[in-house]
């Protein structure tokens, strides 16, 4: 294992005749982190991780998977790679444990069945057949099929999809273990709290393509203008405030003794307006740095609402 | 938000042997199979009733031959019940398969696809050979008394399996799993009128029957009748017939099915 990334992907074009729904992706999955591919509906998500499962050929650009190639080396790769897909891939009339049990005998030294159905509270449905199981049941079956075979690298497309709040944090904190214990997880989803939560690192996709990249810190921190909030005494000249602040600053008396800074926050301009509040004799109370959301980023990056 | 190390997923892969998986494979496809209601019905109930009422009913004429009603009858319900088994309902269950993303899923475990497919034949051929059990000791019970040689039957049994496979596969593979649904009903009822399962062949105006001869299961009900009905050697006619659809379907099966 000398490769540099766990997964590789450079310069990905996937067209379905003519439009493009992946056109020049780049992603950069480090060995043992949580990756989470965040974008809209459409945006090449489920076409870049399915071509990293070998499900599609790329037109362009390359894809290596452990440093192997997902297509041309898939009887090497299918082992040491767990899949979830976004929906079905169960036999109707299979029983949900059944079907675990028989994922578990095609590896070698698969996880123990029993503890992972109580795991992800699947005991009470161990025996009804996939139809029967309720949407998150699927989920929760799925995402245990992709681990079960205890992969290198799992790939979860959207794993908390129509599932409800304590499902998907039961399904958060399996993905944590997972990667306590080295296993590298790549996750699409259109929850931004998903990827705040989860994720080392964010790769945001729009239209085919990244559009940013970074840690979850990074990106709401980057491009992204945050919001001082502070309140005073009513009536503070605020253009002498602004002269010591950075050009493209902007303030506001949103209510009497209310004040809101726009702008680069960051603890230059803090410590700026902290000062200037004592040279004014003012106490900023309630000083607050509102950050914001991937939400806003992605909403700033592309000018439209992550889930349309 | 850093995970617990629990040490119990920590990572290794590896494929169990393939024997292993594909054992496990057709033993998971066979349970599928004989859980399946509607396919029941398909592959033992229509078969049964068939070979009750047209034994014991005089519903159609059958040609002159040695025994009796029974001894024309249940050779072609043998041969339906490898087209029940073999086509109509690999078609079908393989049809869903594809559309609910199974095959896709599979794709994605250790398993080759050439394993998953020698573990549908095996588990086709498991049901099959449960099919001609149960329906030749109804048949016997009704007084059948085959002749012939058992590895005749045998050899075209396999063949017909072979090529109901082939065009099941073909079918699951290229059309939508409603219209293979539909379509792989509609042929099981057509050859079950027309491909001398239960009517005689010479109940056909001459042209028709041409064609119908070679069909496969025409074929198979004809070769397995010969066989356990005439007592005669391997119909080395039908024989080729079967072998010819087997190798035309199974390499246009392998060659246009599509996985997803």
């Amino acid at each position: 294992m000398h490769e540099k990334a766990a997964v590789e992907v450079a310069g990905l074009v996937k067209r379905y005749g003519r439009t493009a729904a992946v056109d020049g992706l780049d992603l950069t999955v480090g060995h043992g982190s949580v990756t989470a591919v965040l974008g809209p509906n459409g945006a090449g998500k489920t076409t870049t991780v399915e071509t990293c499962e070998g499900y599609r050929r790329p037109d362009d650009g390359t894809v290596r998977v452990l440093g192997l190639d997902p297509r041309a080396d898939a009887a090497a790769l299918r082992p040491r790679v767990g899949v979830m897909l976004q929906s079905g891939g169960v036999y109707p009339g299979v029983r949900a444990e059944e079907m675990l049990r028989h994922v578990a005998r095609l590896h070698a030294h698969p996880l123990d069945v029993g503890a992972l159905v109580e795991r992800l509270g699947l005991g009470a449905c161990g025996r009804t057949p996939y139809r029967r199981l309720s949407g998150g049941q699927q989920r929760r079956l799925a995402l245990a099929l992709a681990v079960v075979g205890r992969p290198e690298v799992v790939f979860l497309d959207e794993p908390t999809a129509g599932l409800d709040v304590q499902a998907r944090r039961a399904t958060w904190e399996l993905v944590r273990e997972l990667r306590a214990d080295g296993v590298t997880c790549v996750l699409t989803t259109h929850f931004m709290d998903e990827a705040e939560e989860l994720a080392d690192a964010v790769a945001i996709v729009d239209a085919g393509r990244v559009i940013a990249r970074g840690t979850p810190d990074e990106l709401c921190r980057g491009g992204a203008e945050n919001s001082l909030r502070f309140t005073g005494r009513p009536g503070l000249d605020l253009d002498s405030l602004l002269k010591a602040l950075p050009p493209r600053t902007t303030a506001a008396e949103v209510a009497p003794g209310a004040y809101r800074l726009h702008g680069t926050v960051d603890p230059q301009l803090i410590a700026t307006v902290t000062s200037w509040c004592a040279q004014n004799g003012v106490l900023p109370d309630r000083i607050a740095v509102e950050r914001h959301t991937l939400e806003d980023v992605f909403l700033e990056l592309t000018g439209k609402e992550l889930r349309s | 938000m850093s995970g617990v190390s629990t040490g119990g997923y920590a990572p290794a892969p590896g494929a169990a042997p393939v024997g292993r998986m594909i054992a496990a494979q057709a033993l998971l496809e066979l349970r599928m199979a004989l859980r399946h209601g509607e396919q029941l019905l398909l592959t033992v109930v229509i078969p049964t009733l068939l070979l009750v009422l047209f034994s014991a009913v005089d519903v159609v004429d059958v040609p002159p031959g040695p025994g009796g009603r029974v001894d024309f009858v249940a050779p072609g319900v043998l041969a339906l019940a490898v087209l029940s088994t073999a086509f109509t309902g690999q078609a079908i269950a393989t049809g869903f398969e594809r559309r609910y993303g199974v095959l896709k899923r599979l794709g994605a475990t250790p398993l080759p696809r050439w394993g998953l497919m020698t573990a549908k034949t095996a588990a086709v051929v498991g049901v099959i050979v449960l099919q001609v059990v149960l329906l030749g000791a109804v048949a016997l019970a009704l007084g059948w008394a085959p002749r012939g040689d058992p590895l005749a039957v045998a050899l075209l049994l396999l063949l017909g399996t072979a090529a109901c496979s082939g065009l099941g596969l073909l079918m699951a593979g290229t059309l939508r799993a409603e219209a293979t649904l539909a379509a792989a009903n509609l042929v099981f009822v057509l050859l079950l009128l027309g491909g001398g399962v239960v009517v005689p062949l010479e109940r056909f105006p001459d042209a028709v029957r041409g064609v119908l001869e070679v069909l496969p299961v025409t074929a198979l009900s004809d070769g397995l009748r010969a066989v356990l009905q005439g007592g005669a050697g391997v119909p080395w006619g039908e024989a080729g017939v079967l072998a010819a659809w087997a190798a035309l379907a199974l390499a246009a099966a392998a060659r246009f099915f599509r996985w997803e």
